[in-house]
């Protein structure tokens, strides 16, 4: 290893409007070093990765590749630096075939070839289009198209994530192998055992700010999990005592052993009618399948739902609906009529039900809206279309609206995403108060400290299984995040 | 060679859709021969320039509404033009005039980050309103060898010279840009922009480009109009909705990324022959219409189809 650093990015800040996405970010990477790049959700990776690699501009900071100022205008500039990334989305294009793919990158043929023979991909012909390709053989193209380019710099973006076990250990060895030979990677990964295999050095981001380096060693997860976690603002403390919810009888929902190929792999759990049942997991351990078989987006490919004990399969949307299963949307574009006013957004599932094709009962409707409006404290210029309100209102809106309808079971995907801690206080109570009501709730949100102020129990999922279950009294961050990175000792995979 | 088939699979069935429905015409026409053949042809002209002109911003990914509009500024420019000046440098200006537009159309575009077919159906207006300050009425004189070269048959009888000329034009245009990194970008960056931006295509660029060519196209096909009646018509033609037909059913798919100009051209002769078909046929013209859009949504359902069932992703 050489004094000065292969890649030196220092102080670099990205705001979006009045958020502030990374703050002071910096890593460097040396010759022949691989640098796990860490963070918990929302701790500002994946913008920092996207400045890194020029897909977006920085605000202020400076990026230093190999001694000269790299300028990451667009990632055709930051390839020409000598940083080249795998996304963790595959970056090929699905009509060309693997030949023009690598022309479009002016990338050389046989080294391409004899990297794709190296990761244990046969069969691939220069001719095949890559829509016809499964997606972990694109994630390997990917890669040997990166390869096959020489970088200074290689950046892997959860790399490992839609792989099978043997064709990791197979990248894992060659990474490693070609940082041997000088090259320098950056690593971003949710995996402890890929990092400390891999990585000789950890970088950790917190609130967009890089808050500590270490040295890879036995022990060094604690000491992350630390570094990731911080000390937060506090959310505010549980209101109503948690009443347990008596969990006997038949449950609400019960899911065995469900799959959805390739990420969510088995996972059960009852859900009772009065619990909220927290989902804890990382970014892209399966949890968004299965919210989305759950509400009937997609279908599984394996295991068993149950509804009040009865067998369901839903072949779409309509079908979870009817069986009493609500989709609230992480994205709150999704679940509103922007330009309509918040009155009809609230009313709206209530007026919108199959069965009410008649005139609508304009009283009761009335009445449950104001209901719901004095409930949620949204502040009502209420008249007015939703798209003028802030977004913690609009949250607001998409999660009381089920207060006004009434609701067996709903599933809530990170519903406090991107609203301030004062709305986030006032959405807690209302997720307990809709439970107390007799609602079953799923949960799954992306801050750990919520899973004591708003949830029952909560699972955790890592690599699309259920790696644990933890009662709320014992959720407390660090235990959820070991958990979350499947570091209780009972995991299954990787 | 049979995975060269399976990759053309669309415009082969084309060609075999075209050579049935030139027997068919045959059929049920004895004298229909090289004459018939060579009119054809001149009549699909237009047609084929601006298939041609929206086949490529389709396949980036985009539409251009304004194509129509387009080849009638570049009509009655030539008309005027030619009234005034030696042919061959009023015919370069011509192109570069509707190069010109394309560039704007695309600039307008990428750098308003408004929907193509929002910006391009509002300059479908100002192109038309351009056309008509050019010239306000038909009139205006096209080059006596312009005409020439779209009348008559080329060397051997049934060989139209409008075929030639169309078939050397778009080549000359689009086989170079094809085999080149621009025609990769172009399909790239119609398949997946994200993908094409992240492997390091300029999208942005790679996109005005796009619509300049279709802007070259849609003068080349000004030029044929100018060619065909000797005159400048301000007013735009039936060429905006009839090149989308062609390209549809010429296998490219809105949104992008897919086909490319030889299966939209040979559409734009089926459907002209169909169109001959029920002429001779004695149909209602009313109905005709009805036919040739049901014909469309036929063809591309079945194609749609059979494409599903190879592919399931």
């Amino acid at each position: 290893m050489t004094d000065t650093p292969l890649l030196d990015a220092t102080g670099v800040a990205k705001s979006y409007g009045a958020v502030k996405a990374l703050t002071d970010a910096s890593l460097t990477v040396a010759r022949g070093e691989v640098v796990a790049l860490m963070g918990a959700n929302g701790a500002g990776k994946s913008t920092f990765v996207k400045i890194l690699t020029g897909a977006l501009k920085p605000d202020t900071g400076r990026i230093v590749i190999d001694g000269r100022e790299a300028r990451m205008g667009s990632p055709a500039q930051a390839r020409r630096s000598g940083l080249v990334p795998v996304y963790q989305e595959p970056s090929l294009i699905p009509d060309l075939d693997v030949r023009d793919n690598l022309r479009l990158g002016d990338t050389p043929v046989e080294p391409f070839r004899q990297w794709v023979e190296d990761l244990g991909i046969k069969g691939i012909r220069l001719s095949d289009m890559i829509g016809d390709l499964p997606l972990a053989t694109l994630r390997i193209l990917d890669l040997a198209r990166a390869l096959a380019a020489e970088p200074d710099v290689l950046l892997l973006d959860e790399m490992t994530a839609a792989l099978p076990t043997d064709l990791v250990e197979r990248v894992l060895k060659v990474v490693r192998d070609r940082a041997d030979a000088g090259m320098g990677v950056i690593y971003v990964s949710h995996r402890f055992t890929e990092i400390s295999q891999l990585c000789d050095r950890a970088s950790v981001l917190r609130d967009g700010r890089t808050v500590g380096d270490l040295k890879i060693e036995p022990g060094v997860e604690d000491r992350a999990v630390e570094l990731m976690l911080g000390e937060k603002i506090s959310l505010g403390a549980r209101e109503s005592a948690a009443a347990l919810a008596a969990r006997s009888g038949t449950p609400r929902l019960s899911v065995k052993s469900l799959a959805a190929a390739p990420k969510l792999q088995d996972v059960s759990f009852d859900l009772h009618a009065g619990e909220v049942l927290g989902v804890v997991a990382l970014e892209g351990q399966g949890q968004d399948e299965l919210f989305d078989v759950l509400a009937g987006f997609r279908k599984p490919t394996g295991g068993t739902i149950e509804v009040e004990g009865r067998p369901a399969r839903f072949a779409h949307p309509s079908e979870a609906i009817a069986a009493g299963l609500t989709y609230v949307p992480g994205n709150r574009s999704e679940a509103l009529l922007a330009q309509r006013s918040v009155r009809e957004n609230i009313a709206l599932p209530f007026s919108a039900h199959p069965r009410t094709w008649g005139p609508l009962k304009m009283r009761t409707e009335r009445e449950r809206v104001d209901y719901a409006i004095e409930k949620l404290q949204i502040d009502t210029r209420a008249q007015g279309e939703v798209q003028r309100l802030s977004g913690g209102n609009q949250q607001k809106v998409t999660i009381g609206r089920w207060l006004a309808t009434g609701v067996e079971t709903l599933l809530l995907f990170d519903p406090t995403r991107g609203i301030d801690v004062r709305t986030k206080r006032q959405i807690y109570p209302l997720v307990r108060e809709l439970a107390e009501k007799g609602a079953a709730v799923l949960f799954y949100t992306s801050e750990l400290a919520e899973v004591r102020l708003a949830c029952d129990r909560a699972v955790v999922i890592f690599n699309g299984r259920v790696v644990d279950v933890i009662d709320a009294a014992d959720a407390d961050e660090p235990t959820l995040m070991r958990a979350a990175y499947g570091l209780t000792g009972r995991e299954g995979a990787a | 060679m049979i995975e060269l088939i399976r990759k053309h699979a669309w415009v082969l069935g084309l060609a075999v859709l075209l050579v049935v429905l030139l027997g068919v015409t045959k059929l049920i026409q004895p004298n229909f021969g090289a004459p018939g053949l060579e009119s054809l042809a001149r009549s699909a002209l237009p047609f084929a320039f601006a298939t041609a002109a929206m086949a490529v911003v389709v396949i980036v990914g985009g539409i251009d509404l304004s194509v129509a509009s387009m080849m009638a500024v570049c009509a009655v420019t030539a008309a005027v033009l030619m009234e005034r000046m030696a042919g061959v440098p009023a015919l370069l200006i011509v192109l570069c005039v509707g190069l010109a537009m394309g560039l704007v159309n695309g600039a307008l575009i990428v750098i308003t980050r408004v929907p193509d077919i929002v910006v391009t159906l509002a300059m479908l207006f100002v192109w038309e309103g351009v056309a008509l300050l050019i010239l306000t009425s038909p009139g205006g004189a096209t080059a006596s060898w312009l005409r020439a070269a779209t009348r008559g048959d080329f060397l051997i009888d049934g060989l139209p010279k409008a075929l030639v000329i169309m078939g050397l034009c778009i080549a000359i245009v689009w086989l170079p840009i094809r085999r080149s990194k621009l025609g990769l970008s172009i399909y790239a960056t119609g398949s997946d922009a994200l993908a094409a931006f992240r492997s390091g295509v300029a999208v942005d660029r790679t996109r005005i480009i796009a619509y300049g060519i279709c802007g070259l196209f849609s003068a080349m096909g000004g030029l044929s109009l100018a060619a065909l009646t000797g005159i400048g018509e301000p007013v735009p033609g039936p060429y905006l909705m009839a090149s989308v037909a062609a390209v549809v059913l010429g296998g490219v798919v809105l949104g992008g990324g897919k086909g490319g100009l030889l299966g939209p051209i040979i559409a734009v002769f089926i459907l002209r022959i169909i169109r001959t078909i029920l002429t001779v046929m004695a149909v209602d013209p009313n109905v005709t219409t009805i036919v040739e859009g049901t014909i469309m949504v036929g063809v591309v359902m079945l194609g749609t189809a059979v494409t599903l069932r190879g592919v399931r992703r």
